[in-house]
């Protein structure tokens, strides 16, 4: 069996995974297809004053919000603009912070320990913090949301990069192929990074979760996401003040953010648990 | 034993120097070189362009940056982190008379967390696979998916608004106790202050319980796989087969290497609390760092941010180095130079 | 010497040990007979699998959760180990009646505190028989010279990780004496160290144990080791003991098939044993009968069909095979 056929095996079994890519899967096609699937498109931005704070009926499934918009299709539309800001921030993080890994780790000179150095500079103030700075710095948006989250969590990537480079480079194969005359680059690409392609994987799908959370809190806050837009965060916020009457305001979306983490959690989980057999926790 | 730990004291805490010079220059940076006018985001929304040169001039950002890094960096050593557009008094008082708020809540989350997730992280990794084990875990993966503000709101309005044991925000509902620290329970305590601790402790319950959730979860998994992993070491082995009492093997000799693992994440658990504290106190209202925080960006109130900024990374990097310097002194291997 | 009579302490019988994993029943134990007497150094010798391990985890019973004594008596001085109840067997047997000598010195000890401290815990919690009256820190100093570490005061303080091999490997055959125990097992104690070390250790160890009326069970796959410190010695292969002798005679005169292989398989009787032509055998399907059949050339279909009973064959030599070797 070849290693793709046995990894997809051991992922089908592995419960944990398998529901956890469900959930995503879920998201995703609600993402794309928010357009059609909702029953109501035009509240996204469409306001119907008459309509405002109904509860969850047959016509509304989650209710109305205080602008009369339909909560049900505003979240669909909302899973559209989470899923595309934790997938460029986290995109952008690998981008950045995986190369700084393999060169700090690969190298074993100043660069490399100002390369790490740097990383400790980002990663020494809470993420949520240095993102609000950021984003208010540049103007609260969307787009500052999405820079300020690829600026600050790229360091995890560098991290655990920088560390299984270093493990790696103790095995002798890696000074087997330098020996043999393959420049340093080629030896970075094509021997190390396959090996650390697994818990690059893991990662990403761990920081997808965190990302999410932390878009979210941002949109809470009014540091990232303003409103009309359907952010889930910025929901929340605006039902602050509709409680406790109007429950289902602030209570779906909350629901929606824990699936959605939940489901890229889980995957984490399962992933890490087939990638890598040095964890497994099942024996006496 | 006592020169290397001295030795490795010293070190520790001269690394964490160019740790916070460094977050001192990225905050430089962003502050200064990113926006498109660092004047005009200090004076605010509602200055006039008379107002913002006035301020460029003053605060020196006509200046080369060289100098205004060497201004910058002068400010700071005289603790002028300028003045906030909100209150009107300087950043640094304002940010001084809200620590107390936060520290005690995020003391008190802390506390919880550890008091709750270790012992239950033990019986977890003890009673492996067990109905309880699961359970707990099913409970710890569903805790870091919940978003702590919503989770606050949710208890919000269960306890506070449809139950109504809880007040809705706030610290105290009585006079506060006479200040002795600034953290209510504290001094409520030891000025014997009954009405004023209880009150705090009401007002304080909510706020803890949602902040110290998702710390919870993480301490949590780690004590057990540190546990675990211990657990499986061979010398736990040769412990049992030499026959030394169980209590003994677990309590001396097990603990204390799964701790390592624990108070690795308490400096971590320590970030995660401070981020979580911004949301939290918004959501009920605490008159904390937080609180302040909310408030600055809802008037984009700049000198604040960059204040907290600053401020929450250097606390961060303290936590981490005394969490270091704990490490240090539990495991000996890690004093070796 | 001879493993028999009423000198005997610790006699195991038809011990049968399974082990219950995802891929299916490990058989790792099949009806092993062993006895060792006051004051006999007993050698167990096998290749990795063989169940040398099982065997003496199985006697302390610290086997892993997986593991089950389906079949089996094991006794020390009478007294049935399997059905003593678990506090008493921690008390009385664990630590006190029988000590081991683990394989890895390294990681059998508690890297965060010092040599020191695990002592006297042990003399705490374990008594000092073997060492006579004192305070607790006096007795540690003085097995500390017993095993010829030198500066014994300086080096309680330190830890695992600052000791040498050598010295930590004494540290645990102090550790094992101290309570003065009827019975020592060592597992393997000269194989994480390097060929000089090895000698002084193996010295030190004979001039321990000979002649004090303490009985070793030695565990090793190493022929030359074994030479020189067993008075006896077990063969085992895939959980079944084959043969057993008073080691020249083992050596000179072997009656088992796998024996001899074992011992041709290494020019001078020098050294570990290397793998032997053949597939070794899977615990989960193992061979009926005798597990060795498959690859012996003197095995015919009765083999397959029944594991023979030990028979003796001279004073204190016992093979377990329906075709012997001649003598």
């Amino acid at each position: 069996m070849t290693g793709l056929k046995l990894t997809w095996r051991k992922f089908s079994r592995d419960r944990l995974a398998f529901t956890g890519s469900l959930i995503i899967l879920s998201l995703v096609f609600t993402a794309v297809l928010a357009g059609v699937l909702a029953p109501y498109p035009e509240d996204v931005y469409s306001i119907h004053p008459g309509e405002r704070l109904q509860p969850p009926s047959s016509r509304h499934f989650f209710g109305t919000d205080n602008m009369g918009r339909d909560i049900f299709s505003r979240l669909l539309f909302g899973a559209r603009i989470t899923l595309i800001i934790s997938i460029i921030a986290v995109g952008a993080s690998m981008l950045i912070g995986v190369p700084l890994g393999l060169l700090a780790g690969y190298y074993e000179n100043w660069f490399s320990e100002a390369i790490m150095r740097v990383a400790d500079v980002f990663l020494s103030i809470p993420q949520i913090i240095l993102a609000i700075f950021l984003a208010q710095s540049l103007g609260p948006s969307i787009h500052s949301v999405i820079l300020a989250l690829s600026v600050t969590y790229w360091p995890w990537f560098t991290r655990i990069v920088f560390a299984e480079t270093r493990t790696l480079k103790k095995a002798s194969f890696i000074e087997a192929t330098e020996a043999l005359g393959a420049s340093r680059i080629r030896t970075m690409l094509l021997h190390v990074l396959p090996n650390v392609s697994s818990s690059i994987i893991v990662r990403s799908s761990i920081g997808m979760g965190f990302t999410i959370l932390t878009a979210a809190a941002l949109g809470f806050l009014g540091a990232g996401a303003q409103p009309p837009t359907p952010e889930w965060g910025v929901t929340i916020a605006e039902s602050r003040q509709f409680l406790p009457d109007a429950w289902w305001y602030a209570t779906f979306p909350g629901l929606a953010i824990f699936v959605v983490v939940m489901g890229f959690n889980m995957l984490g989980d399962g992933l890490r648990d087939i990638l890598d057999p040095r964890i497994r926790r099942g024996f006496e | 034993m006592h020169k290397n730990n001295l030795t490795f004291i010293l070190k520790r805490i001269l690394y964490a120097v160019p740790a916070i010079a460094g977050l001192l220059i990225l905050a430089f940076v962003i502050s200064r070189i990113i926006p498109a006018d660092p004047a005009a985001l200090v004076a605010g929304e509602m200055a006039t362009p008379q107002q913002v040169e006035e301020l460029r001039r003053q605060h020196g950002f006509d200046r080369p940056l060289h100098v205004q890094l060497l201004l910058y960096f002068g400010q700071l050593l005289r603790g002028d982190l300028g003045k906030s557009l909100y209150t009107g008094r300087s950043v640094f008082s304002d940010l001084m008379d809200r620590f107390p708020a936060t520290l005690e809540l995020t003391l008190v989350s802390m506390f919880l967390s550890i008091a709750v997730g270790i012992p239950l992280g033990i019986v977890a990794a003890l009673k492996r696979n067990s109905y309880l084990d699961h359970l707990l875990r099913g409970f710890t993966v569903a805790g870091l998916a919940i978003a702590s503000f919503w989770l606050g709101l949710m208890l919000q309005l269960l306890f506070g608004m449809w139950i109504g044991i809880a007040p809705l925000g706030q610290r105290i509902g009585v006079d506060p106790p006479a200040t002795v620290t600034g953290l209510y329970l504290l001094d409520a305590a030891m000025t014997l202050n009954g009405e004023a601790f209880l009150s705090a402790l009401k007002h304080i319950a909510l706020p803890a319980l949602t902040l110290s959730f998702s710390s919870f979860a993480t301490i949590t998994r780690f004590t057990r796989s540190g546990v675990l992993d211990v657990i499986q070491e061979d010398f736990v082995l040769y412990e049992r087969a030499m026959g030394l009492p169980p209590r003994l093997v677990i309590y001396k000799y097990l603990l204390r290497n799964a701790l390592i693992s624990t108070v690795t994440q308490i400096g971590l658990l320590f970030g995660l609390l401070l981020a979580g504290t911004v949301v939290i106190e918004t959501v009920f209202d605490w008159p904390g760092l937080g609180l302040y925080a909310y408030n600055a960006i809802i008037l984009s109130d700049y000198q604040a941010i960059l204040g907290i900024t600053l401020w929450a990374g250097v606390i961060y990097v303290t936590m981490n180095l005394l969490v270091d310097i704990a490490l240090g002194l539990i495991d000996p291997r890690k004093t070796e130079l | 010497m001879d493993g028999s009579g009423n000198n005997v302490l610790l006699n195991v019988n038809r011990l049968t040990v399974h082990f219950h994993t995802d891929r299916g029943l490990v058989r790792a134990l099949d009806h092993a007979d062993l006895r060792v007497s006051r004051g006999e150094v007993v050698g167990l010798i096998g290749e990795s699998g063989s169940g040398k391990s099982t065997l003496a985890r199985s006697v302390l019973r610290i086997l892993p959760f997986s593991a089950e004594i389906a079949e089996g008596e094991i006794s020390l001085s009478g007294e049935d180990l399997l059905a003593m109840k678990e506090s008493d067997l921690n008390n009385r047997v664990r630590g006190r009646g029988i000590t081991l000598i683990p394989q890895d010195p390294f990681t059998s000890l508690n890297p965060v505190y010092s040599i020191g401290t695990q002592m006297e815990d042990i003399v705490r919690w374990k008594g000092s028989a073997g060492i006579g009256e004192g305070p607790a820190g006096a007795k540690v100093i003085e097995i500390l010279e017993r095993v010829q570490i030198p500066s014994p005061r300086d080096q309680i303080g330190k830890y695992p990780h600052q000791l040498s091999g050598g010295q930590r490997q004494r540290i645990l055959i102090a550790m094992a004496l101290l309570p003065g125990p009827a019975l020592v097992i060592a597992d393997e104690p000269t194989t994480a160290l390097d060929v000089t070390v090895e000698a002084q250790i193996l010295q030190l160890m004979k001039s321990l144990v000979l002649g004090k009326g303490i009985s070793v069970l030695f565990i090793t796959h190493d022929l030359g080791v074994a030479s020189q410190i067993c008075h006896r010695i077990v063969v085992m292969y895939a959980g079944q003991d084959m043969e057993e002798a008073p080691v020249d005679v083992l050596f000179s005169n072997p009656r088992h098939p796998y024996t001899k292989e074992l011992l041709e398989s290494l020019p001078n009787a020098e050294g570990t044993i290397r793998d032997i032509p053949g597939e070794v055998p899977n615990l989960i399907q193992p061979p009926p009968g005798c597990r060795f059949h498959p690859r012996c050339s003197r095995a015919n279909n009765l083999c397959a069909l029944v594991l023979p009973e030990k028979k003796t064959v001279a004073e204190g030599h016992r093979v377990r095979c329906l075709y012997p070797l001649e003598a």
